[in-house]
């Protein structure tokens, strides 16, 4: 009991050894104090890849991208775990290929459309048109 | 309940993962160096191309577009072997990998009918989230879910999915129908003494006395009959022990006399079995080298020698498994002859705890094999973090012969960062 008060009572919080923490918190069934400081760095991977088993990351290129605000080189996470909601950027499979979108609904009946006037908005789920996966997002790096 | 998942076609379902175009046209996957076909879409298994078929004789149909045949790229597919896992793993506290396209999975407590409906939710989502078809076979055992699975496969009507009730008459048709030799662990040789005891489908090796089994054939088939009857009594690695060999070969990218090319390779392969076999916790009491000429240039001289040496003592230390490998090519080497392959075999293993000390060890040795141990393991840390081959014993010459040919290899979309797909926004 003595060694669960003091370890409650007397936290030393960046100081305390990794090792120390755990079997304290073991003994006493009482999380550490110290805990609250372990590993605390801001991790991109967790913002941006929510379910890696499902997510790709693919690079953009092509002549109509600048609609959809992106540009040469960028570098799209894929989800392919998420329902297609209107207004998404998709991949998506068009004619055996993975092309970029953006889902809509045009009278009710969901389209793919481009973001350049020139191309028409594909009816989805037709054979040769299937969703591949959700943009989540999008990675921009400037030179530097 | 135990369900076995297993990846349709894998090695081709991860290479149209990116390629649709690919969809519905006859996909051939090339062995290391693009020798011949070790995977096969089911469109070029219907057009009667065998596994094992050498590549060249596949050039014609490849010039003509009517099939594609890609270099095997590993690293591609073990990326979607673990996504595949990882999903898997949501569904099921206890994922166990067979093999990289098979995966065991407890389901327990769940009744038939509801099994049925979690498992196409379970091929679906695992469809979706990672491109892969699987196709799902559950049943009490391991051995009947095998069965399953391929009943799964190969009988439209069901799906993809089959859940066997034990003692239903579903399972009963289907171990009727099931010959001996598609039955997990039963090999060519026990089909032929079975036969001869009037046993020849799945239904009647089920119904044959265990006991009696088991006096004239082994215990592991005795376990094999009564898994066939719904006891579960064979577990994953049963079947998968550490291996007592360990092979490493491959094909030099052209023919090669040269002796420093091929003590390189040589080298190199002795180096990566002795890393297996620490990795599997083995000593090897011997090396086996070997070399090949080609036997299709019959215009060429031929000579394919081996030669094993043997260790002072049991051993998993690369530098004296390269010692050995290194004598014995010294021993089989000939000029004026050009090989084709070459390897190294690592023979006689035994358990590292179970070593036995030699008549020759010394204090001192037991220094040296602390040394040795600590070495080793080093050397096997730093290639873990940093790459294979970030250290190795000696360093190899790109471009040397021995180099993978990988002629069409897909790039590695999902582990490179200069090879992720492309795609156009449109």
């Amino acid at each position: 009991m003595s060694i669960l008060v003091h370890a409650a009572l007397a936290p030393r919080p960046l100081a305390l050894p990794f090792p120390e923490t755990l079997i304290r918190a073991g003994l006493s069934g009482f999380p550490s104090p110290a805990q609250d400081y372990e590993g605390r760095t801001l991790d991109l991977n967790e913002r941006l890849v929510k379910r890696p088993s499902s997510t790709f990351f693919m690079a953009v290129t092509g002549d109509s991208m600048e609609t959809f605000g992106m540009q040469d080189g960028d570098i799209l996470v894929v989800d392919r775990s998420l329902e297609p909601r209107p207004g998404q950027i998709l991949a998506a499979l068009v004619d055996g290929e993975v092309i970029v979108k953006r889902y809509e609904l045009i009278g009710n009946r969901p389209y793919l459309c481009s973001g350049n006037p020139r191309y028409a908005p594909i009816p989805l789920g037709n054979c040769d048109c299937q969703v591949w996966g959700v943009v989540r997002s999008m990675i921009h790096e400037y030179p530097v | 309940m135990i369900g076995l998942v297993d990846c349709n076609n894998f090695y081709a379902s991860c290479e149209r993962a990116f390629q649709p175009h690919l969809n519905g046209v006859p996909v051939g996957v090339l062995s290391n160096n693009d020798g011949c076909v070790i995977a096969r879409s089911n469109e070029l298994k219907a057009l009667g191309i065998e596994m094992g078929t050498p590549a060249f004789e596949l050039q014609h149909l490849v010039r003509q577009k009517r099939i594609v045949l890609l270099s095997s790229n590993y690293e591609l597919y073990g990326d979607f072997s673990a996504r595949v896992q990882s999903v898997l793993e949501e569904f099921a506290p206890q994922v166990e990998r067979y093999s990289i396209d098979e995966m065991f999975v407890r389901f327990d407590g769940f009744d038939t009918a509801t099994l049925t409906d979690h498992c196409r939710t379970l091929r679906w989502q695992v469809e979706r989230y990672t491109g892969i078809p699987v196709s799902i076979g559950v049943a009490s055992t391991r051995t009947l879910s095998k069965l399953a699975n391929r009943a799964a496969k190969k009988i439209p009507a069901y799906g993809g999915v089959c859940v066997l009730d034990k003692d239903g008459p579903a399972t009963k048709g289907l171990l009727q129908r099931i010959e001996l030799g598609d039955i997990w662990g039963v090999g060519r040789r026990l089909v032929e003494r079975l036969n001869l005891m009037g046993i020849r489908s799945a239904w009647e090796l089920r119904n044959a006395e265990p006991k009696q089994i088991r006096r004239r054939f082994s215990v592991t088939l005795e376990r094999t009959v009564l898994e066939l009857r719904g006891i579960p009594c064979i577990e994953m690695n049963d079947f998968d022990e550490p291996r007592q060999r360990i092979m490493t070969s491959r094909s030099f990218g052209k023919l090669t006399g040269d002796y420093g090319e091929i003590h390189e390779a040589i080298r190199q392969h002795g180096q990566r079995g002795a890393e297996k076999l620490r990795q599997q916790g083995s000593l090897a009491r011997a090396v086996l080298v070997f070399l090949k000429t080609n036997p299709y240039r019959p215009d060429l001289a031929q000579y394919s020698p081996s030669l094993i040496v043997e260790l002072e003592r049991p051993s998993d230390d690369s530098r004296a498994i390269l010692h050995a490998a290194s004598q014995a090519l010294q021993r089989i080497y000939r000029p004026r002859y050009a090989f084709m392959k070459g390897g190294v075999m690592l023979l006689d293993l035994i358990d590292t705890d179970r070593q036995q000390l030699s008549l020759l060890d010394k204090p001192q040795n037991a220094d040296e094999r602390a040394r040795s141990e600590k070495l080793m393991a080093t050397m096997d840390e730093l290639n873990r973090k940093m790459g294979r081959g970030a250290v190795s014993l000696g360093v190899p010459t790109p471009g040397a012969a021995w180099h993978l040919r990988c002629a069409n290899r897909s790039p590695r979309w999902t582990t490179r960062w200069e090879e992720i797909p492309k795609v156009r926004a449109l």
